[in-house]
């Protein structure tokens, strides 16, 4: 087709679009439907979270961190707490640890769900799997609520704990929970791994390599669905991880299928280490004795965990006040999203949005 | 007693009616050519207000059984069974702010919503509901419909022209290609229906069905239904609007009326297509004698519409150049096949003198047709079966090293 003058497009993608889940912007140009060249714009919804941490003291930050990556909150809450503990010395109760843990892999299973459900909807099945994903989020929400009232900013886990015991009721319906997931999981998997559809528009698209995977300081199941078996529980584990036997399920060559596959892995891996919390657990104090004003000795520490998204990391400067001297987080969102144009270049525009849904960002956490 | 009604519903008789009316009027001069206009009018009046009506209620009828399907309960709360629901969504979209962008070409972006529905309303003209209930007896009433349904790609074009959007023009770029495309194998499957019939009016194809087409060529069929809902512009094959991709598509400029007239047209199409279904495969108003025609007509638009609405419900988006790949590359081929096919047994059946075909060769001709088909889909299938559901296993990669603290 020569002697037809053509030009390249640019288009914004964003900030108000249905797929760039929350206020992400794309400036893309594409070439008819190519992807020549693309632009992240980000902090539409920065809110200063770093620099409000500074003008609140210990224990207040922990409403702070709910607000960031909102669909994960208990893993925010876990990574900062156990920062705060670090920095001041604090021996968190045995028990308590094990509820942390627990939530932490519930939090953990709400928020692949999530993933994978707006992954499919951005593939464009039209919210039925979105919905049937929802379904059972809602019912580890109602777990949330048994424990704390709250469905989505939770402010469970304090410094030296959590901020109450579990009552009765929550046990027994975490065993129902714990029952329904596996079969329900294998179903959502049937649903994706089998469908002809999906399949043609996840495999072999937005391919990250190993190296490429590393040298972007991606982390989270997008590191694991490119080969390499990193997760922080088992390489550095923490609270009462090394206790517990589970697997890290990796992908086969990095592409948007092994992206969700991995997390769909993940959350069978999630229900049995549950599985093993339930019948370790033992009764005891669930929070240390420490006050309100916590007032660590001067110096700086960095803790992370493995949240849903990937490397979550607290930084914190104490100069022996009430507040933090300064607080840095490590947003997986935002870290994973540096191989974005890495990606996406030489893909068609509806693989943009699979590839940006396989990346699985929150805004809140992105721009703090 | 129906009979009585029915017949009503009916060119002749309005004229009739009508011309006794003018007559009894004194104007017997000019009765015969008012009582033409006006029957017409009548009708077109009926007809249009009809499928406005049906199209509001498919909406209702639409949300409902797909949130059947997602887990929901779907709109149930403005009158009964939530049927008011359509009435509310026309009255707000109505009393919306009509907008048009600055930089719009006005003309095309006001003419694109008719140009949308007119042909949509234009195909219901030739479908016959019964053997005495049509609007209009167009000998070639079958390449009226392949004619018409051409616009829409134009129409379709305009309005993402028209409103100088850039997810606009994308989307109906896409639907241009697209739409083009899949009239090929669409026209493909109409001609085999058409090898059989010996006819293009919507009658006669009806009357030739004594054994329904569905039955006689099943390729056909598939062929024909997978082409229709890429022309619905549906999912699988929903990329003029792809909602998580380009926002709304072609659509995206519009509002209040023009947005509601579009809108109509879109939900407008699965009625009308699965009309034409039926009318082509599926033996039109043919049934048992305990009900009148018409009720087995929209029942098989019925069944027709929820297969649709189970694939939309269902079934992910795919890429363009998937879909365009799918179009040239499976369903021509399997749409020129399937018409190779039919022609030879066609020869081969008919009966020289007559130029008929009795029920014994269509059953001939339905028994050779469904080992094709199903030779066929094994051969995809194995074809398709190459590119492996199971991966290889997964070799970690050599640059992680992955031990506990204190291990080595």
């Amino acid at each position: 087709m020569t002697g037809i003058r053509t030009e390249p497009v640019t288009v914004n993608l964003g900030p108000q679009h249905p797929s760039t889940h929350g206020v992400f912007r794309l400036r893309v140009t594409f070439d008819g439907e190519e992807i020549i060249d693309l632009e992240p714009v980000f902090g539409y919804l920065h809110r200063g979270t770093e620099k409000l941490a500074e003008t609140r003291n210990y224990t207040q930050i922990v409403t702070l961190t709910d607000r960031m990556d909102y669909v994960a909150s208990m893993s925010n809450n876990l990574a900062y707490v156990r920062t705060v503990e670090d920095l001041s010395g604090i021996e968190v109760p045995e028990r308590a640890q094990y509820i942390r843990v627990i939530c932490a892999e519930l939090q953990r299973i709400a928020s692949h769900l999530m993933a994978t459900g707006f992954l499919l909807n951005d593939i464009g099945a039209l919210a039925t799997p979105l919905i049937y994903c929802f379904r059972e989020r809602e019912k580890i929400l109602d777990l949330f609520e048994m424990l704390c009232g709250a469905r989505i900013t939770l402010s469970y886990m304090r410094p030296g704990g959590v901020f109450q015991d579990a009552d009765q009721d929550f046990w027994n319906a975490l065993d129902i929970l714990i029952q329904e997931l596996p079969h329900y999981l294998d179903e959502l998997e049937t649903l994706i791994s089998k469908n002809e559809i999906v399949l043609a528009r996840t495999r072999s698209v937005g391919v990250l390599s190993d190296e490429d995977a590393i040298d972007y300081g991606v982390t989270g199941p997008i590191l694991r669905a490119s080969r390499v078996k990193w997760d922080l529980r088992k390489a550095n584990p923490y609270e009462i991880y090394d206790r517990i036997d589970f697997e890290v399920p990796i992908g086969v060559e990095g592409d948007t299928y092994d992206r969700f596959h991995v997390r769909l892995l993940e959350m069978q891996e999630s229900v049995k280490i549950i599985t093993q919390c339930i019948t370790q657990i033992e009764k005891g104090s669930i929070r240390a004795d420490v006050p309100y004003f916590i007032r660590p000795k001067p110096g700086e520490t960095y803790q992370s965990v493995e949240g849903p998204k990937g490397e979550l990391g607290f930084y914190l400067i104490s100069d022996g006040g009430v507040s933090p001297y300064r607080c840095k987080v490590r947003a997986p969102s935002f870290i994973n999203l540096t191989p974005l144009k890495k990606m996406m270049l030489g893909w068609k525009m509806g693989d943009l949005i699979t590839i940006l849904g396989s990346i699985d960002i929150v805004l809140g956490e992105v721009d703090r | 007693m129906y009979t009585s009604f029915y017949q009503l519903i009916d060119f002749h008789s309005f004229y009739d009616m009508y011309y006794k009316i003018f007559e009894s009027l004194g104007l017997s001069s000019s009765a015969s050519w008012m009582s033409y206009l006006a029957a017409g009018g009548s009708l077109s009046f009926l007809a249009i207000n009809l499928l406005v009506l049906a199209t509001a209620f498919y909406t209702w009828f639409e949300r409902r059984t797909i949130a059947r399907f997602q887990v929901r309960r779907g709109p149930n709360r403005n009158g009964p069974f939530g049927l008011g629901q359509p009435f509310a969504d026309v009255i707000k979209l109505i009393m919306k702010e009509d907008t048009i962008p600055t930089e719009a070409d006005k003309p095309v972006f006001t003419i694109a919503p008719i140009a949308l529905l007119a042909p949509t309303l234009l195909i219901i003209t030739v479908i016959p509901i019964d053997d005495a209930s049509f609007l209009a007896t167009l000998n070639i009433g079958i390449l009226f419909i392949v004619g018409i349904t051409s616009v829409n790609s134009i129409a379709i074009f305009m309005a993402g022209w028209g409103s100088r959007n850039k997810y606009a023009i994308l989307g109906s770029m896409r639907g241009a290609a697209m739409l083009i495309s899949y009239e090929i194998p669409m026209a493909l499957g109409i001609t085999s229906v058409l090898l059989i019939s010996g006819s293009l009016a919507m009658t006669e194809i009806v009357a030739k069905q004594d054994i329904w087409f569905i039955v006689v060529m099943p390729m056909g069929f598939f062929v024909f239904m997978a082409a229709a809902t890429a022309e619905m512009s549906r999912t699988p094959f929903d990329q003029i609007e792809a909602e998580s991709e380009l926002g709304s598509g072609y659509n995206t400029e519009f509002s209040g009326i023009k947005f509601a007239i579009l809108f109509l047209a879109e939900f407008m199409a699965p009625i009308v297509t699965s009309a034409v279904v039926t009318t082509l495969f599926l033996g039109g108003s043919q049934g048992f004698d305990f009900l009148p025609g018409q009720a087995w007509f929209v029942l098989k638009m019925f069944v027709v519409i929820f297969i649709l609405l189970w694939i939309r419900s269902t079934w992910p988006r795919l890429r363009i150049d998937q879909i365009m790949g799918f179009a040239w590359k499976i369903l021509m081929e399997l749409g020129f096949v399937n018409i190779f096919l039919i022609a030879i047994e066609v020869a081969v059946l008919m009966d020289p003198v007559t130029g008929l075909l009795t029920s014994q060769d269509l059953l001939i001709m339905a028994a050779i047709n469904w080992v094709f088909t199903i030779l066929t889909l094994v051969f995809l299938a194995n074809l398709l079966g190459k590119r492996n559901y199971d991966r290889p296993d997964p070799v970690p990669s050599p640059l992680a090293n992955m031990q506990p603290k204190g291990e080595k």
